[in-house]
């Protein structure tokens, strides 16, 4: 296998409050192999919430982000769900639009940048298991992860909506991607089509990575719900509702540990237990880990790396 | 394409049908059903629902009118995902789900009998935005009324709805906020309020602005994008009235307008958004709400309150770019 080789957009969460999810993707990809550059110029996607703002202004940034990844003439890869489908819906919408994206140029320009469309942007979670291969992680794994229950939690962010996703987060054509993003591999097809790489109703990425690390993954009706963070602030009920619902769903069905693949789920997961717990009327206490900490566990990285000492809701016993 | 993606399709296969069985006048408790049957290559949902009715169990209930995909009245899920019976090959979604397909009613706390379901909360949600045309109409106009090809694709298709009812019944906003006005409601809020014949926009956007009930209590888990059997992708124009909000003034100060508003507030000064300050900012005096999990954080270090220079705050390289690009394309002021 040829060395892999991404620009990596970290987004703010793992530059800020979650820092062992950036330590643990770096120490993942050394494991491996996997050559990550970080694309330091990178600004905030706007989390959805710029969005609702100023739309424009939300593609000109985004856009500007691809545009450092292109210049490197690298494929993107993400961390956070909400970063993943931020950018993607920056990509989609300028690659199907000549107006708009000279428009957003015209910006662009202005700052001597111009977006192209040539890089592809996947989910780190998809490089992993269809670029480097779940067997080739498998070879890799020093400390099974066997004697955990493990519950799988997706994040909207990264499964829906199904017809944005299937186009970026499944394995990329090989062949030269040309200008535009290589729009012509994909023709419209039916329902199962957009379906194949991940079915938002049943996903199955996280529970076949789960498995390469030997893993027990933990079968839950809530493991593609929302974890309702985004409503944080203006709706906490809301928010409280939906996360405790879901990290009581996987207490119920016997998990050790959640895992997620949105810094975002896991900072509302594993902050909020008290609350939704108080708002439930029960008792919430389980580990919520990032995709890349449960990865770095089994390959053996260094608890420095891990840093499970930055998870809220206790999560160091998981080294044992 | 993938080799589970080649079906048979020219075979019969042999589905196991799971069926939702309730009748809100005799039942204390749902419970399900199992029929077993070949289902043919070009056979519906809707075919199905009919073959249990016919070959099965004559008290088997569903609504179903046009058969064409317009009517909107025979919405069910199966395996939990939202599909309009009559629009959706069964094959396809044994191929997706496997052989045994669970029907069951948009709603199981809304069921009156089998896949029939009480829809009065999504008809009043409906109502409450005007779904229809505000206008003094002359009723008898010398010319008629033109709409250019820009407005009419300014709809976005949002004018496809046919109220199924498949997105609001996903949204899961609504399962624990009953005040909530839903996706479908606000596509619908949408469409009439770009319509250009329309005068009632204003009165639209402030009634979807509110807290608690309006657009700011989206989640964003796009579920309704993911249900809609037309593509009317509701989430979208969720986003659109967000936009209108601010651009036609309607926005207020608040927690939900001040925390998108303070995104620009926070990439301007360093690239990336200061998870501190836009909690402080949103909030105001709101912020002592927050205590508890800011000592949790604090206690985790993931947060600084000590660091008033903001060293630990990371900066984008290249910021002067990013300050020069928010200054000459933002579009919005709060």
């Amino acid at each position: 296998m040829s060395k892999l080789k991404y620009a990596l957009y970290t987004g703010c969460t793992a530059r800020e409050s979650t820092p062992e999810l950036l330590s643990s993707t770096l120490a993942v990809a050394e494991k491996l192999g996997i050559e990550l550059v970080l694309l330091d110029e990178a600004s905030c996607c706007g989390a959805s919430h710029l969005q609702d703002f100023d739309e424009f202004l939300s593609l000109v940034l985004n856009a500007r982000n691809i545009c450092y990844a292109e210049k490197l003439g690298l494929p993107m890869v993400t961390i956070c769900n909400t970063c993943q489908l931020n950018t993607v819906m920056t990509k989609e919408r300028l690659d199907h639009d000549p107006e708009l994206k000279a428009r957003v140029n015209e910006k662009l320009a202005e700052v001597g940048l111009e977006y192209k469309g040539t890089s592809t942007v996947r989910h780190f979670l998809y490089a992993l298991i269809d670029d480097y291969g779940l067997e080739n992680i498998s070879e890799k794994v020093v400390k099974p992860l066997s004697h955990f229950n493990i519950a799988p939690f997706y994040g909207c962010h990264n499964i829906r909506p199904s017809h944005i996703h299937y186009k970026h987060n499944m394995p990329q054509p090989d062949y030269e991607v040309s200008e535009g993003g290589g729009e012509v591999a994909y023709e419209e097809e039916g329902l199962m089509y957009k379906y194949t790489h991940e079915n938002p109703y049943v996903p199955t990425s996280l529970e076949r990575l789960i498995e390469a690390l030997e893993g027990k993954s933990v079968e839950y009706e809530s493991k593609n719900k929302c974890c309702g963070f985004h409503v944080d602030l203006q709706a906490p009920k809301t928010s409280n509702a939906l996360t405790g619902t879901a990290l009581s769903d996987a207490i119920d069905h016997g998990a050790d540990v959640v895992v997620t693949p949105c810094p975002l789920c896991q900072l509302n997961m594993d902050l909020k237990q008290e609350s939704a717990g108080k708002q439930l009327g029960r008792e919430i206490e389980i580990p919520v880990l990032h995709m890349p900490q449960m990865v770095a566990l089994a390959l053996g990285c260094t608890p420095e790396q891990i840093g499970l000492k930055f998870n809220v809701t206790k999560a160091t016993e998981l080294y044992a | 394409m993938s080799d589970t993606t080649k079906n048979t399709a020219h075979e019969t296969r042999k589905v196991t049908i799971k069926a939702f069985r309730f009748n809100a006048e005799t039942d204390y408790l749902p419970y399900y059903k199992t029929y077993e049957m070949e289902v043919g290559k070009d056979e519906l949902i809707l075919d199905l629902l009919n073959r249990i009715k016919w070959e099965h169990d004559g008290s088997f209930s569903y609504r179903r009118s046009c058969r064409h995909g317009i009517c909107g009245a025979c919405g069910i899920k199966v395996n939990g995902k939202p599909v309009l019976s009559c629009k959706q090959n069964a094959q396809e979604l044994v191929n997706l789900f496997g052989d045994e397909l669970v029907f069951e009613p948009q709603s199981q706390k809304r069921a009156i009998k089998d896949m029939i379901i009480d829809k009065g909360d999504f008809w009043e949600k409906h109502a409450a935005v005007k779904p229809y045309v505000v206008a003094d109409v002359d009723p008898h106009p010398e010319s008629e009324t033109l709409m250019s090809p820009e407005q009419v694709e300014n709809f976005l298709d949002a004018d496809y709805c046919i109220q199924c009812g498949s997105c609001h019944y996903a949204c899961p906003v609504l399962d624990v906020n009953e005040d909530y006005i839903g996706p479908a409601a606000f596509a619908a809020a949408y469409r009439f309020s770009v319509d250009p014949r329309d005068e009632a926009s204003t009165e639209r956007l402030e009634i979807t602005a509110e807290l608690g009930s309006g657009v700011w209590d989206c989640v964003k888990c796009f579920e309704c994008a993911e249900a809609c059997p037309k593509d009317v992708n509701p989430i979208e124009k969720i986003t659109k009235l967000h936009n209108m909000q601010f651009e036609q003034h309607v926005a207020e100060r608040n927690v939900a307008t001040k925390h998108a508003e303070g995104f620009v507030r926070s990439i301007k000064k360093y690239g990336y958004l200061d998870e501190q300050d836009i909690v402080l900012y949103s909030e105001g005096l709101g912020v002592v709400k927050h205590l508890s999990e800011a000592l949790k954080m604090i206690k985790a270090r993931k947060v600084h309150p000590f660091d008033f220079k903001k060293e630990k705050m990371p900066r984008s390289k290249n910021l002067k770019e990013i300050q020069k690009l928010i200054e000459i394309s933002k579009t919005n002021e709060l």
